[in-house]
């Protein structure tokens, strides 16, 4: 109970300091944070919004868990942007372009995805482990890289040739390539199903991958020695970890799982990959896996946090306030939390410190007496 | 050129400094003449145009100023990949200031509001000790998000601006021609004569319609090496990015020389920013930026965090970039000058028994000159990514070469020493 209460204790004041920031922000501009934030919490309780915030937190989740994935062994790949758009380009072609039996065709878009998004990773993973490069570096070379490429295909290969060509896009997918989707699930717990925007199916693919990491990191011996290699790399290579398999595989899954991001809006509202298509899902996945500590749950609270921000945003515009008011919270969410953890740590080593000085001194004064 | 070199001839400087001069110098006509000979035999005549290298210079300047500002920070320890977020901060204060009060006043507003998410970016990352590249992450999206809620405040109900873009700032920068040199070498470019033109393109274009603002960005080179280099401060700032446990146990306040640090390369970045607001587009646009803070980086890794090899890589990205904005077929040409570089190299290898390097020269020689013979243009989605493409290399094939600070990155919290 009481390490719930302290790892909880850093994300909340977190978000308690990101609420002040953004009213001052909302007080210096002369509006009244109350009345915004008021706006937000009834705009964000009906189903249509929560199927929204759950559809917007679907890819954040899966981007947080593809970082995190990395950070276990300290890995930082920042290249999840990348990956993610470049594995939903190629994803959103193929599964445009081909008709198979339904469970066929969206297990071949899938595997597009993921093969796309570990060869981006995997090239970041070869360049550190064969030439020393610095995987933040290359995974930031590779991102600007990849969206000249993506811009490269879409535009000469990959563009429906029926489409606008005002919005370049990948030809839409076929009925036996789209996924259900989950409204029936608002019925269900009854609740008024939600008008006029779907509970994608992609979903469940969130709780997969989310069950999956969980299984990964703590479950297997992979897991094991990932972390092993995080907490005291010297001491995990001296157990027989070999480093350069650890980071070749750290980075292959990092990118698997980054691959599948950009599916939720294939599978989603744009039913293929378009020009405009949804940017950003990376380094705001960094965010969310920070918020949520790399915890499969704590990063889903974090996604849903996101989301929730995000949709709740839009009823502020209507009350003639600045909805990037909400960019300004997530920013500062994420720069309060990692601060907050750092004061958090060093309050309870010094608390560590002082009990153990008191346990000492008993013993002592123990013997003594 | 010519001057220069005798000039160095005869002057007194050390063997290995003049060696230097010499080579640089030598590195520089060989360039010119082989643009000249590329250009002569390909049917593109803006390789060397005075037009393509002051664009050129417009366009590496923003980058080179970034790269700096990655460089003091990298150099004091601190890793900052904050430095697009710090440059969007230099394009919104910039234009803000630029729009309310004059060009002058936006280049000083500009450069407070990068050092201001410099500043956010040292206390996160020197007084808590947060990982480095999380605050950079964390300050991109704070700064992208804080200036889009600043223009809808600000910008929206003006004439000309809105959510995502200013009014027109009030006024530009006062351009120059370096007399007499900018008039004698316009004139000879004119003659059209093999290499003599080419080489006048160059310095025409380098020195006619100055900004002053291009000066001051350029003057920044020099005078960051002297400071890092040649001051007892720029040893110790130096010395807190190699080993900041041995600079502490020499009385060096490393906590605040990192501080120093990071400030001056948000307030660098930020100049960057202001730079392209008010020497080339007049008006803060979102996403004006466009990666050009991580461009910086690759720029400042591919000068081995060195200020003139900064500028160097800055110049190349900056060049490419003016050649794609100018004419296609001129990048086109531009493959024919990589590969006699690269057989130039593979030849220069096998010379010096270095058999497996000239071998892999030689072959990446001809993929070129194939690329060179079989198209008639290059995708200038191509040319977009090879500033990345030519760093991921540099780093792949160069990693001997490359040397970063030796604690930078690193975690320091003061009298931690092991």
């Amino acid at each position: 109970m009481r390490r719930i209460l302290l790892a909880s204790l850093a994300p909340i004041s977190a978000i308690v300091f990101s609420l002040i920031v953004a009213s001052i922000a909302l007080m210096l501009v002369g509006r009244s944070p109350i009345t915004a934030f008021g706006a937000m919490w009834d705009f964000a309780r009906t189903s249509t919004s929560v199927a929204s915030m759950i559809n917007r937190a679907v890819p954040l989740y899966i981007s947080a868990v593809a970082v995190a994935v990395g950070f276990q062994m300290g890995l930082f790949n920042i290249g999840v942007e990348g990956q993610y758009l470049l594995a939903a380009l190629f994803a959103g072609w193929v599964g445009g372009n081909i008709v198979l039996w339904a469970p066929l065709h969206i297990a071949v878009i899938l595997a597009v995805a993921i093969i796309v998004g570990m060869t981006w990773s995997g090239i970041a993973g070869a360049l550190k482990v064969t030439r020393g490069v610095h995987e933040v570096i290359s995974t930031i070379m590779l991102n600007f890289i990849g969206f000249s490429v993506i811009a490269f295909l879409l535009l000469n290969y990959f563009k429906d040739p029926n489409g606008s060509s005002l919005n370049l896009a990948t030809p839409p997918l076929p009925p036996s390539g789209q996924l259900p989707n989950l409204n029936w699930l608002f019925g269900a717990l009854g609740f008024s199903e939600p008008r006029g925007i779907d509970l994608h199916g992609f979903a469940v693919f969130a709780i997969v991958v989310g069950v999956f990491y969980y299984l990964l990191v703590w479950r297997t011996r992979f897991g094991y020695e990932l972390r092993a290699s995080g907490i005291n790399p010297g001491a995990a290579r001296m157990a027989g970890v070999d480093p350069n398999r650890m980071i070749m595989n750290t980075m292959l899954i990092s990118g698997g799982v980054a691959g599948l991001v950009g599916l939720a809006a294939v599978f989603g509202n744009l039913q293929s990959y378009t020009q405009d298509f949804p940017r950003n899902l990376g380094f705001n996945g960094i965010a969310v896996a920070l918020l949520g500590r790399n915890h499969p749950v704590g990063m889903a609270l974090g996604a849903l946090l996101f989301g929730f921000m995000d949709r709740s945003a839009l009823i502020l515009d209507l009350k003639d306030t600045p909805k990037e008011v909400v960019t300004i919270m997530q920013g500062v969410v994420v720069l309060a939390v990692v601060i907050a953890y750092e004061v958090v740590n060093r309050f309870i080593e010094r608390l560590e410190i002082r009990s153990a000085a008191e346990a000492t001194r008993e013993a002592v004064e123990g013997a003594a007496a | 050129m010519t001057d220069m070199r005798t000039e160095i001839e005869t002057s007194s400087a050390p063997a290995w400094a003049a060696n230097r001069w010499m080579r640089l110098a030598a590195l520089i006509i060989g360039g010119v003449l082989l643009l000249a000979v590329v250009q002569s035999v390909s049917d593109t005549s803006e390789l060397t145009t005075s037009g393509t290298w002051a664009a050129a210079l417009r366009l590496s300047v923003p980058i080179m100023l970034a790269g700096l500002g990655g460089m003091f920070s990298e150099r004091s320890g601190i890793v900052n990949i904050g430095l697009e977020g710090m440059m969007i901060a230099g394009t919104w204060f910039g234009a803000w200031a630029g729009w309310s009060y004059g060009p002058w006043q936006g280049v000083l507003l500009g450069v407070a509001g990068g050092a201001v998410f410099g500043l956010i970016h040292a206390i996160a990352t020197v007084t808590f000790a947060v990982d480095h590249i999380v605050s950079g992450v964390a300050i991109n999206i704070l700064a992208a998000g804080s200036m889009r809620f600043l223009s809808v405040v600000t910008y929206t109900p003006e004439s000309g601006g809105g959510a995502t873009q200013s009014p027109g700032i009030k006024s530009q920068i006062a351009t120059f021609d370096v007399p007499v040199i900018s008039d004698f070498f316009n004139w000879l470019e004119a003659k059209r004569i093999f290499f003599v033109s080419d080489a006048s393109g160059i310095i025409a274009g380098l020195t006619s319609n100055l900004s002053w603002l291009t000066v001051i960005g350029l003057a920044i080179v020099p005078l960051s090496w002297w400071v890092l280099w040649r001051t007892a401060w720029g040893l110790r700032l130096r010395s807190c990015g190699e080993n900041p446990y041995a600079a502490e146990s020499l009385g060096v306040p490393v906590l605040r020389m990192k501080y120093y640090g990071v400030v001056i390369s948000g307030a660098l970045a930020g100049l960057g920013g202001a730079y392209l607001v008010v020497v080339q587009a007049g008006i803060y646009r979102e996403g004006m930026t466009a990666g050009r803070g991580f461009l910086g980086l690759a720029a400042m890794i591919f000068g081995n965090w060195n200020p003139v090899g900064t500028m160097v890589g800055s110049t190349l990205f900056g060049y490419a970039d003016a050649l794609r904005l100018r004419q296609n077929e001129a990048v086109h040409a531009l493959l024919l000058a990589v590969a006699i570089v690269l057989v130039l190299l593979a030849v220069w290898s096998a010379i010096r028994r270095r058999y497996t390097p000239a071998i892999f020269e030689g072959i990446f020689g001809v993929l070129f000159f194939t690329w060179y013979i079989t198209t008639d243009s290059v995708p200038s989605q191509v040319v977009a990514a090879t500033p990345y493409l030519v760093t991921l290399l540099v780093l792949a094939i160069a990693t001997q070469r490359l040397r970063m600070p030796a604690a930078d990155g690193l975690r320091y919290r003061k009298g931690e020493a092991v």
